[in-house]
């Protein structure tokens, strides 16, 4: 059987669609990717239903292609987020988004003696654990496992 | 310059300890010099540690260095509300070397970073006492001739003891096998556990304090503190139990040291004190020799 469904978010002709971020992280995604700026044509829809997700949030964005390490960001929140790369309506590459091996800037600091939680101080973490993914605060060198993972 | 810095225990190599043991044994032969003669060493303690902070202004006055600084942050600018940042680039441009206590966790990696003169971490809350560690160690060196292949005892609050974790992540360079003595609230935590089975490091845990000591070259010895318990209950049923009494000692090596990162209270009992294999007094002593071995280090001198 197949089934040609009707897109919930349409088509673009050239750009990026970023699919299967879980929907309550949607507008976290579009300001870590730095969207909400973005001079692109940038098509979103939220809470779609999605078989793995329950709820699912789907990104367009028209003319952008992200570098890995900046697509890789997402990974704390949307690890399981996929990437099509579209040229002319057809998807030429997929890509998953990886963990990156060190996170800047992004998320908080568990423990609330770190000087990063006193002091205006940009967080710096090495991923000790790709999944679930696990932090290690350059700072106090304490552990922010993936459940106390807190977005700036 | 956050490479000269000391901040972790991390930050040196196995090779970078060897050499500052080494050199802590030549400042022991010969404490008094002017490697810091014309030098100035900001002292900072935004929280009080006697211990600590005599240590190492006894280093830097042996080396003929001026030390500036305050002994608790009641009288620095801290009080206007300054920034850690702040405070330290202001200092960095008066000092050629910063000494720093804080009560903040990673307050000290953070100073490096900030600071143009090299940071020694004097202690930033629960996280890293690095010259503690290399105290402990150039001890072991000292008392044992080697580091490599010891049986180190570790004994009490092996959970929150920053000592105890540092000491260990150290010692793993050194092949050791390791005993640890605690109830079971205060058992080493879990991430050390697969740190040493990741280094492939032989450990064995135990509750009772008994014969086993009998095989320790180390007995690094901690105080089990009341506030560490929710249930003051559990506190009496274990507090006694983690005692070191002299005629305990009675069957155990003849090179065996008794450690102890002070201040004690009740668990090394003070019939101990006059034993030859107690070491606690001498090792703080040693903490002024590690500490100018870490200071000539961070200064290149």
């Amino acid at each position: 059987m197949n089934i040609k469904k009707e897109l919930q978010v349409s088509a673009i002709e050239n750009g990026t669609v970023i699919d299967h971020i879980p929907a309550e992280y949607l507008f976290q995604v579009i300001n870590i990717l730095g969207l909400d700026k973005s001079k692109n044509s940038v098509t979103f829809g939220n809470n779609l239903e999605s078989d793995k997700l329950g709820k699912k949030a789907i990104i367009k964005i028209s003319e952008k292609f992200f570098e890995d390490e900046e697509i890789n960001k997402i990974s704390l929140i949307a690890p399981h987020a996929k990437l099509n790369i579209i040229k002319n309506y057809k998807v030429v590459e997929k890509k998953i988004v990886e963990s990156p091996k060190k996170v800047v800037g992004i998320a908080k600091c568990m423990n609330p003696k770190c000087i990063t939680n006193v002091e205006p101080v940009t967080t710096r973490f090495k991923v000790i654990n790709d999944s679930p993914i696990t932090l290690k605060c350059h700072y106090c060198e304490k552990i922010t496992d993936h459940k106390h993972i807190e977005i700036i | 310059m956050d490479n000269k810095s000391l901040v972790s225990i991390d930050d040196y190599t196995k090779e970078e300890i060897l050499e500052v043991l080494d050199r802590a044994a030549k400042f022991e032969e010969n404490p008094n010099c002017n490697l810091l003669e014309g030098k100035v060493v900001a002292s900072l303690f935004f929280e009080p540690s006697t211990r600590t902070r005599l240590s190492f202004e006894t280093a830097i006055s042996r080396m003929g260095g001026k030390i500036v600084g305050f002994t608790d942050s009641s009288s620095s600018s801290v009080t206007k509300g300054e920034t850690l940042k702040d405070t330290t680039k202001m200092v960095s441009n008066y000092c050629d070397l910063i000494v720093m206590r804080h009560p903040i966790e990673g307050s000290a990696r953070y100073a490096s970073e900030v600071s143009d003169v090299p940071v020694i971490n004097a202690g930033d809350g629960a996280n890293q006492h690095p010259t503690q560690t290399m105290l402990d160690l150039y001890s072991i060196y000292k008392t044992q001739g080697t580091l490599e292949n010891l049986n180190i005892f570790m004994v009490g609050d092996l959970k929150y003891g920053r000592t105890v974790h540092s000491l260990l992540m150290a010692m793993s360079h050194f092949n050791p096998t390791f005993h640890f003595i605690a109830p079971p609230e205060l058992e080493i935590p879990r991430g050390y556990k697969i740190l040493m089975d990741k280094n492939k490091i032989s450990y064995h845990e135990h509750t009772d304090f008994d014969d086993i000591i009998n095989q320790a070259d180390i007995l690094y010895m901690t105080r089990v503190q009341r506030e560490r318990f929710a249930d003051p209950l559990e506190y009496e049923k274990v507090k006694n139990v983690y005692i070191l009494k002299n005629d305990m000692l009675k069957n155990t090596k003849d090179n065996l040291r008794i450690l102890h990162p002070l201040p004690r209270v009740n668990e090394i009992a003070v019939d101990v004190d006059t034993n030859p294999k107690a070491y606690y007094f001498e090792q703080a002593l040693n903490g002024v020799y590690a500490r100018q071995a870490i200071i000539a280090k961070a200064l290149d001198l």
